[in-house]
Parts: structure tokens; sequence; C-alpha cells
């Protein structure tokens, strides 16, 4: 016990820390809107974007958070344009920009000298990686979203009956594309910690699990927020105890959560 | 003299070179009942979304009370959709669908004031055994007095319902359209209403407006509803209009 408070004083630890629990709250908050929206291979789609955005990165030789971020708000911006202008569905545009992007991170690797290390921890996630300035793009998101947090009761709405919320003159389709692109930062922020892999399980546990729990859409917010940052914590002292990836911790402390409460629940 | 509750002038709304809507003009005043009748695909829902300014005339203009749909103050329209795009897994209890009608976003928490308005206007369409209910239990029937409930909340001076009694028994239907008389009657409103339901037209409305595609009749039921009329709309209409009976209430 003594041994994991130790631990706790190094900075490195320490930082994984803050991270993980702001990491983890974000990603549930915006999860129950892709959860009740069923856009969970949005965020599938767009956290596997982020890798290309990486391998650019290590391409470059400068920092792949700094061109993940960009590179995914981008992927996230086009993949709203062609679901609005055309006869695509949100999945199928997924699909395509999720295949260009890899691809694209396939090629810029293949560039890259030598890569696999940094590659690896991007993919799986990697805690010693996460540095003061992903602590700071961390806090950076969390300051976003609470400002913006007047919009909860419109992108609800609008998840609740879209043309209801449009005869309501609600802007959806604006609402729509800066969902998106928190979306985009949020999953790029989680990269170190979950892993490009895992992300998307961040978005969609924790808020599936408070679904099961709750029966109104506030309660599952605070719910999903909740275990969101409980698990990516709890799930991060076990890792470390283990000496086992962080992600993947945190991905199965949450599962374990999901079927607890999808086998007890009424 | 005041604007019109509802103008519409030569309006044309086309989606490709499909014309859905052709020439259509008609007015309608506070305190009268247009019931909008026509064939599958007439027009109808695409009239009530110009009016709501979901969609945009190709052609002509609509107005309410002398303003474009888009400019009206809020709260003036009340509306029920005909297909309820509504997410029926979404975790919510029928008193929060008829708040979201006062404030048009989902409401975080629910004051006391809210609740007392949301539960006088459910009761108002006879539902506020529902209040509490989660909308995932709700009946076909029942969530459309939820949504009508919703609709009248803020007491708008213009009601739009497309195809209200769907789902609805017959003694719920009556009831409904007599909710809506009077309604329409205390607060001089002005109720426009998608119906399939000749009889209720014939009974209820102050004004027919006969759609297909093009404005085949409009003025009152005796004349809007005669069988050539509705012959006209609707091509064969076999003992359709012999149903048709009874006095027309006042
Ligand atoms: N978004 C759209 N794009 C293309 N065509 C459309 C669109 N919406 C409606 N239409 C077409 O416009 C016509 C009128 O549709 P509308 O929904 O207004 O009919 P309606 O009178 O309400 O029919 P119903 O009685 O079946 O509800 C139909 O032929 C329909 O296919
Ligand atoms: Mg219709």
């Amino acid at each position: 016990m003594s041994e994991l408070l130790d631990a706790f004083q190094l900075a490195f630890m320490q930082r994984a820390m803050v991270a993980s629990i702001v990491v983890g709250a974000l990603a549930s908050y915006f999860g129950v809107f892709v959860v009740q929206r069923r856009l969970s291979f949005l965020g599938v789609g767009l956290s596997h974007a982020a890798f290309g955005g990486v391998a650019l990165g290590l391409l470059l030789q400068v920092d792949p958070m700094w061109v993940a971020l960009p590179f995914t708000v981008v992927v996230a911006l086009g993949i709203n344009v062609v679901t609005h202008r055309g006869d695509i569905a949100g999945d199928t545009a997924i699909g395509i920009f999720f295949a260009v992007a890899i691809a694209l991170g396939v090629v810029f690797l293949a560039l890259t000298p030598r890569y696999t290390a940094d590659a690896f921890a991007y993919l799986f996630g990697s805690i010693l990686a996460v540095k003061t300035s992903d602590v700071w793009l961390v806090g950076g998101i969390a300051a976003i979203t609470l400002l913006l947090l007047p919009m909860w009761g419109r992108w609800a709405y609008a998840s609740f009956d879209r043309d209801l919320a449009r005869a309501g003159r609600v802007p959806v389709q604006r609402d729509d594309l800066l969902l998106s692109v928190l979306l985009a930062v949020t999953i790029v922020a989680s990269v170190k910690i979950a892993g490009i892999i895992l992300v998307a399980a961040f978005l969609v546990i924790p808020a599936a699990t408070a679904r099961l729990l709750t029966s109104r859409f506030r309660s599952m917010t605070i719910l999903s927020v909740s275990i969101g940052s409980f698990t990516a914590a709890g799930g991060l002292v076990l890792s470390y105890v283990f000496d086992i990836p962080s992600g993947a911790t945190i991905v199965l402390f949450q599962a374990v959560l999901f079927f607890l409460a999808f086998v007890f629940h009424r | 003299m005041p604007a019109p509750a509802v103008s519409v002038s030569d309006l044309t709304v086309r989606f490709g070179d499909h014309r859905v809507l052709d020439d259509i003009t008609f007015e309608a005043h506070q305190g009268d009942f247009v019931a909008v009748v026509g064939p599958n695909g007439a027009g109808k829902t695409t009239l009530l979304k110009v009016l709501l300014g979901l969609a945009s005339p190709d052609n002509g203009i609509a107005r309410i009370f002398g303003k474009p749909p888009r400019e009206s103050d809020s709260g003036v329209v009340g509306y029920v959709p005909q297909i309820k795009t509504l997410d029926r897994s979404f975790p919510a209890q029928s008193i929060e669908l008829v708040v979201s009608g006062l404030y048009e976003h989902w409401p975080f928490s629910l004051s006391e004031e809210d609740r007392e308005r949301a539960l006088d206007a459910l009761r108002h369409v006879d539902a506020e055994d529902l209040a509490e209910r989660a909308l995932s239990r709700l009946s076909g029937g029942e969530l459309q007095r939820v949504y009508l409930a919703r609709s009248l909340i803020r007491t708008p001076r213009v009601v739009i319902l497309d195809e209200p009694a769907t789902g609805i028994d017959v003694v719920g239907s009556t009831d409904l359209y007599e909710l809506l008389d009077d309604y329409q009657e205390t607060h001089q409103a002005t109720v426009l209403m998608v119906t399939h339901d000749w009889n209720a037209a014939y009974h209820h409305a102050t004004h027919v407006l006969l759609l297909d595609g093009r404005q085949v009749g409009y003025g009152p039921p005796e004349t809007a509803l005669k069988e050539e009329c509705l012959r006209e709309a609707f091509g064969h209409i076999g003992h359709a209009h012999a149903m048709m009976i009874g006095d027309r209430h006042e």
C-alpha cells in the first residue's frame, strides 16, 4: 500500500492520474450522446482516424498529439459534410474516412525511419508517455466543455427527437458539428491513456452502464460521468499494481461494471 | 384589419423536378379550424413544414400573422408532428417531454412552476396519469396525447397538427376533436389539422383545404367536401362519401 502511495508521489504518475480522471469524465459525458444517438461507430472511426494524424506527426518529427488533433477534427468535419450533403449514410461516410485515415497512417509510418516503439505507445496507450502538455490539453478541453454545459439541453433534445428540435428552431446541424469536433478532440486527448484501439470504449461503456441503471437522461449523464472517472482512476491504479497497460485495464474494469449492471438491474 | 393567422399565396414546392405543392393559396383567421384533406403524397405534411419554417417554398409566400414562419415569435405556433422521429429508448418521463415545449431544449431539472404547467397541459388532454410514465412505456395513442399536451403548453395562437388522431381509439379521437374545438373557442386560436378522417373534417372544421398536389378546393366543409371535389382529389372514392353522415357540429 505504501508502495502505491509512493508511486503517486512520482510526477509522471500524478500527470497520468489527473489526465485519466479528466479524460474518463469527458469521454463518458460525450458518451451519453454517442450512445443515445447510436454513434458508437463514429467513436471507433474517429479514434482510428487519430492514427493517421499520429503517424503523420511521427513522420514529421513533431509532437504527434498536435498533428492528430487537427487531423482528427478535419476527419470529423469531413464525415459531417458528406453525411449532410448527399445520400450517403453516416456509417458509410465513417467507413470511408476511417479507411482513408488508416491507409494514410500506414503510408506515413512506412516512410518514417524508426517508428515501431513510438507507434505502439499510441496504439495501446502508455501512461509513461503522458506529458505536461497533454495534461494542459485535457484541462483545456475540460474547460471548454464546462463552458458549453448549457449545450446539454439542446444536444439532449436533438438526440431525443431531431425534427422536433428543428421545429423548435434549435440549430441542429450546427450543434451536431460542434459535438463532432468535441468528440474528436476528446478522443485525441484520451489516446495516451486508452490507446487508439480502445478509446471508443471510453465513450460507450460508462454511458451504456448508466443507461441500464437510470430512467432519466439527466441521471444517466451524471452516473456516466461518475463511472467514467471512477473506472479511469481505479483502472490506472490496477494497471500500476499488476503492471499491465492502462487502457486495457480501465476498459476491462468498465466492462465488469457493465456486466454487473446488466445482470443485476431489475 | 389584422394580419390573418395563416396566409399562403401562390405557394409552390418542388423536390427535384417533382412538384409536391403547386400554386396553393388560402387564408385562415383567428378562430378558424382548417382541416387539410387529401390522398397520401398530396403534400399535406410538406405544407405544414413550410408553415413551420422547416421547408422553403420554391415560389410564393407563407406567413404566420404576417411574418415569415422562421421569424414568427416563439410560442406562437404549437406543433404535433405526423411521424415521430423520437428515440423511443431515450430515458425520460412524459412530463419532461411536455416541459421541453416550454423551452425548446431538454429540461435538466423541473421547477415547481414548470411541473404545474405541464400537469395542467396533460390534464387538458386527459393524460395527467401519464406524467411520471417512462416514454418507452407509452402506447402509440398515449404518446400522441403527450405530444399534444406539449404543443399546447404555451397556449399557442396557431396549432398545427399532422394526423393527430393516428393511433387514438374512436372515443379518444372524438375527445381529441372536441378538445381542439374547445381550445380554439376559448383562445380564439387557429387550428390547422391534417386528417384522413372526412367525418372529423366535416363535423369539426370551419374550413377544409382539399389538396392533391394542387389545390382542389378551399371553403366550408359542405362545399369543399362535395362528392365531385373528393372524386377529383382522390380519384375513385367508392362508398366513402356516403359514410360521411350526421349533423355538423357548431
Ligand atoms: N424530403 C423529401 N424529398 C423528396 N421528396 C419528398 C420529400 N418529402 C416529401 N417528398 C415527396 O413529396 C410528396 C408529398 O409528401 P407529403 O409528406 O407532403 O405527403 P402527405 O400528403 O403528407 O402524405 P401522407 O398522407 O402519406 O402523410 C410525396 O410524393 C413525397 O414522396
Ligand atoms: Mg403526411
